[in-house]
């Protein structure tokens, strides 16, 4: 496609002018439109948990518990931490792009079970109206991690009610899984073979199978606390013989692989914006592909890794330690990968590319300092500490944040069929990046230095103040560098430029349809000819595409 | 506009006259059928980590607890039990025939073992509500009435059972048999749908997909069963 | 699957529904005995004889066409064990020292 095709005419048929109304979102089983549902809701929760995020950081401004009180501040992190975690991050990139991709990267006309996807969004909301209903009413003030016995047997906050919205936006998370892993065994396109998948899909089959296996373990686990609570069985409860540890355990198994379920789709999303902006065919492709689903497995492998200093067994936590370090490794090829495909590549720095820098520097940081905190005895000292929160939010903010924002910059022409402000947007990813950094890079010094985390007051630390302030200062960054797509998204649903269909000359089959796709994405189905990532031969001078007799 | 999306739904890839169970984005019914089977297996998958945490933490305190687990194991009636996992056997073999007849046109055959494995089904949770009558009779539901008074710990003469350790075997007997019977309950409704598509005759030999995978779910409810019966009632049976 | 099989399948079925039935017998019988440990061992290898039969004869997984549907089953029980196996490392090992 080396000539830049036609605008598309605007009666052109779409799914988004196809049909009008209310009804025809709400009951509609196109994916895309499904996606966009999802779009509006975990947005919605991203402001719920930015907002929390916001008094948390007002609060640590300075050293005395002046802002509020510590039951409040327990209830600001706790609330924070679940909508963020299930209600934002867990469906980001998966439930969004992936629900609009998934189907069009294989060339299939929609996603297996469409049925099954509408339901999964009404119980993402049930679960969402849930939690809202718990925090209006009082809120949890446990963790994000409710561990037992306090949460089963002490606090009195609305663990019960929290428990299950997240019980129900795990069956959600489930059937979203559920209908990829369907969906990529058995609708690809004739010719779409899996060595020719684009690693967005492999990406998203490895966090379907952690879906799959690890959610159910967290909802049989907030069955039974919800049984004790009721009931008083005891099951967690030391005094009648349960074991807390247990509780620890369960939840592990499954929040472990969950931080999978976070990171992987933005490891697809980055691989892919790689490609297209050094127009180079990845690096090692399979060991790419495979590297997903090694993580995947090993992230199974390691979930103890949080109960070090618990209680539980020395020989165990050596074993878990060791294992930590193995699942480094596939996360280790995925950068060495990128980094070789960039090399020598011609590289565009559009602003999906600058996101995907952010990605690659931030989560390298939170991988590598994850490394540090699976290391026996540096955690000992640095667990329940500030570096902890800034490791885990190099990774999920840093890394998931940015590879979401990077996906949603580059597919957003196929998605609206409109060009947001390439300046805007560059400057806001700049704005990002250093709001980030300015708001988590004092956090690791501060946990370092022995700052604990989810204290509200550290009035007998006052030195930990000018590290906090900077910190707040970043976020209030940062929050401005979210606030700025939001608002040239919107704008240029309006008055953005027409998108061609494909406006990156981008390799891939969700570029060879109309910006905005027809319904059913194909207007004939598709039959797949060429490799995945097929840049040089995109870019070559004397590409068939062009017409004969030229 | 809309009149030729409505033609393009009627006719399908390969321009067949529009086979009505089959959706429109698959391209043919073969692929239609393969997609729901695996997708019930996969979702078998999920349900055999659902009740992995709770053979998990059986598994734990089974171990730390075993004299008082054994204790409590006996005091829960073997013969309902094994009636129950009798009843389940034959439920399993019903839903196979079940399965066969829709495969092989038999409507009537499909229709009786339909309603034969629902029969069986209801039994099940009939007997077991007896058995969970005895129990709170007994006061060995976990909570405040709960007792467990000088039962001796079998093998061990003259050792009475932690009656708290105890507890905990009953807990995990209620949430256990409980999550069993639930799935029991929404298999229960999942046949009562077969049964009345098959009233109709919805099903052919070419198109009985639904019969194939809630006999898939059916039987998989069996099995946890067959792994239930053991492990709660049988821990330590001997005189 | 509807792999139109010559012969019928209902010896097949009746074969497995009687072992089954067997098999449940076998295990009450079995838990009367005093195996010492073994009985566990015996209960629980009496039970999964039974399942895999289920699995192989009623859902079936012998005949299915494609090693997809084994693929799930195995991937199931894999981390199934993965979660008893690790949870138990803690448990077998805590008192060691
Ligand atoms: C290179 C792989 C990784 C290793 C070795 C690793 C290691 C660790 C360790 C040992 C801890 C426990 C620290 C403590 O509580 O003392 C931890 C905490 C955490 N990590 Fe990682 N991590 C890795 C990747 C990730 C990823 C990819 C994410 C998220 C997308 C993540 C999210 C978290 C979270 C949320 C916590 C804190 C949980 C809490 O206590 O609230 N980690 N990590
Ligand atoms: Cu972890």
């Amino acid at each position: 496609m080396s000539m830049p095709t036609p605008m598309p005419q605007p009666e052109r048929e779409n799914y988004l002018n196809k049909e009008y109304g209310v009804w025809s979102w709400l009951l509609t089983t196109d994916h895309k439109r499904i996606a966009l549902l999802y779009l509006l809701s975990i947005t919605f929760f991203f402001f719920i948990g930015g907002f929390f995020a916001l008094l948390i950081r007002l609060e640590l401004l300075t050293p005395a518990g002046d802002l509020v009180q510590a039951d409040t501040y327990n209830k600001l992190f706790t609330m924070h931490g679940m909508v963020m975690v299930f209600f934002f991050l867990i469906p980001s990139i998966p439930a969004v792009l992936g629900n609009f991709l998934v189907p069009m990267m294989i060339g299939a006309k929609d996603l297996a079970f469409p049925r099954v996807n509408l339901l999964s969004w009404y119980l993402y909301i049930i679960g969402g109206v849930m939690m809202l209903h718990c925090m209006l009413t009082g809120g949890v003030d446990t963790g994000w991690t409710f561990y037992a016995p306090f949460a089963t047997n002490f606090t009195n906050t609305k663990i019960v009610e929290a428990g299950l919205a997240i019980f129900v936006a795990g069956f959600s998370s489930i059937l979203t899984g559920l209908n990829f892993v369907v969906t990529i065994h058995r609708m690809r396109a004739p010719g779409m073979t899996w060595s020719r998948l684009p690693l967005f899909i492999w990406a998203h089959y490895a966090t379907s199978i952690i879906q799959l296996l690890g959610t159910p373990v967290i909802a049989v686990t907030i069955v039974l606390v919800a049984a004790e609570r009721a009931l008083h069985l005891g099951i967690f409860d030391p005094k009648l013989g349960g074991d807390p540890l247990l509780f620890q355990h369960l939840f592990w198994f499954y929040s472990h692989p969950a931080v999978y379920i976070m990171i992987l789709p933005a490891m697809g999303v980055v691989t892919e914006i790689i490609a297209c902006f050094s127009r180079k065919r990845i690096f090692g492709y399979s060991f790419v592909a495979f590297s997903s689903i090694a993580i995947a497995v090993f992230g199974f492998l390691v979930w103890a890794h949080h109960m070090f200093v618990a209680g539980m067994s020395v020989y165990a936590a050596l074993v878990f330690s060791l294992l930590s370090y193995a699942v480094a490794v596939p996360s280790a090829i995925k950068v060495f990968n990128w980094t070789a495909t960039l090399y020598k590549g011609s590289i565009h720095y559009d602003a999906p590319m600058l996101y995907a820098f952010g990605f690659l520097g931030l989560f390298t940081i939170g991988g590598l300092t994850g490394l540090f905190l699976a290391a026996l005895g540096i955690d000992v000292h640095v667990t329940d500490t500030y570096f902890v929160v800034a490791h885990f939010h190099y990774i999920m903010v840093g890394g998931a944040v940015m590879g979401y924002l990077g996906g949603m910059h580059f597919w957003w022409p196929k998605i609206s069929g409109r060009l947001y402000p390439e300046g805007w947007a560059r400057l806001a990813a700049l704005i990002v990046f250093i709001g980030f950094n300015l708001t988590f890079f004092p956090q690791f010094i501060l946990g370092y230095m022995g700052m604990p985390r989810r204290y509200y007051d550290y009035s007998h630390m006052p030195e930990f103040q000018v590290l906090n302030v900077l910190s707040t200062a970043g976020a209030t960054v940062l929050g401005v560098g979210y606030l700025l797509p939001m608002i040239y998204f919107l704008w240029s649903m309006r008055y953005g430029k027409p998108a061609s269909d494909n406006p990156w000359n981008a390799a891939g089959l969700e570029w060879k349809t109309a910006s905005p796709p027809p319904t059913f994405n194909f207007d004939e189905e598709p039959v797949v000819t060429w490799e995945a990532y097929n840049y040089e031969e995109l870019d070559a001078p004397h590409s068939e595409e062009v017409p004969v007799g030229r | 506009m809309a009149d030729n999306s409505a033609a393009a739904v009627q006719v399908n890839a390969h321009g067949e006259a529009h086979n009505p169970a089959l959706l429109h984005h698959f391209a043919e019914p073969q692929q239609q059928r393969d997609a729901a089977s695996l997708g019930m297996w996969v979702f078998l998958a999920t349900e055999v980590m659902f009740f992995g945490g709770l053979f998990c933490a059986y598994l734990v305190y089974r171990r730390w607890y075993f004299g008082d687990f054994a204790a409590a194991s006996k005091t829960i009636n073997m013969g309902y039990g094994a009636t129950n996992t009798a009843v389940l056997i034959c439920s399993s073999l019903t839903v196979v025939l079940a399965v066969w007849a829709a495969q092989t046109a038999r409507r009537t055959l499909l229709i009786v073992s339909l309603v034969i494995t629902m029969l069986l089904g209801v039994t099940f949770l009939g007997i077991k509500g007896i058995e969970y009558r005895e129990k709170f009779v007994e006061h060995h539901v976990p909570g405040a009435s709960f007792s467990f008074d000088k039962v001796p710990i079998p093998g061990h003469p003259g050792q009475y059972a932690n009656p708290r350790h105890a507890q905990l075997f009953f807990s995990l007997y209620f949430v256990m048999t409980g999550l069993h019977a639930l799935h029991m309950i929404i298999g229960l409704g999942i046949f009562l749908w077969l049964l009345t598509m098959a009233w109709k005759g919805r099903f052919t030999p070419e198109w009985h997909t639904p019969v194939e995978i809630g006999g898939l779910y059916w039987h998989f409810v069996d099995i946890v069963w067959i792994y239930l019966f053991p492990l709660l009632y049988l821990i330590d049976r001997h005189p | 699957m509807s792999e139109h099989s010559k012969s019928s399948p209902l010896p097949t079925y009746f074969a497995v529904f009687f072992a089954l039935l067997v098999g449940t017998a076998l295990t009450v019988y079995a838990a009367t005995l005093d195996l010492g440990k073994y009985n566990a061992a015996v209960a629980l290898t009496i039970a999964s004889v039974k399942a895999t039969l289920v699995a192989l004869f009623f859902m079936h997984v012998k005949g299915a066409s494609e090693k997809l549907t084994k693929l799930v089953v195995i991937a199931a029980l894999f981390f199934l064990l993965l979660l008893l196996g690790l949870t138990m490392t803690d448990y077998a090992t805590r008192l060691w020292s």
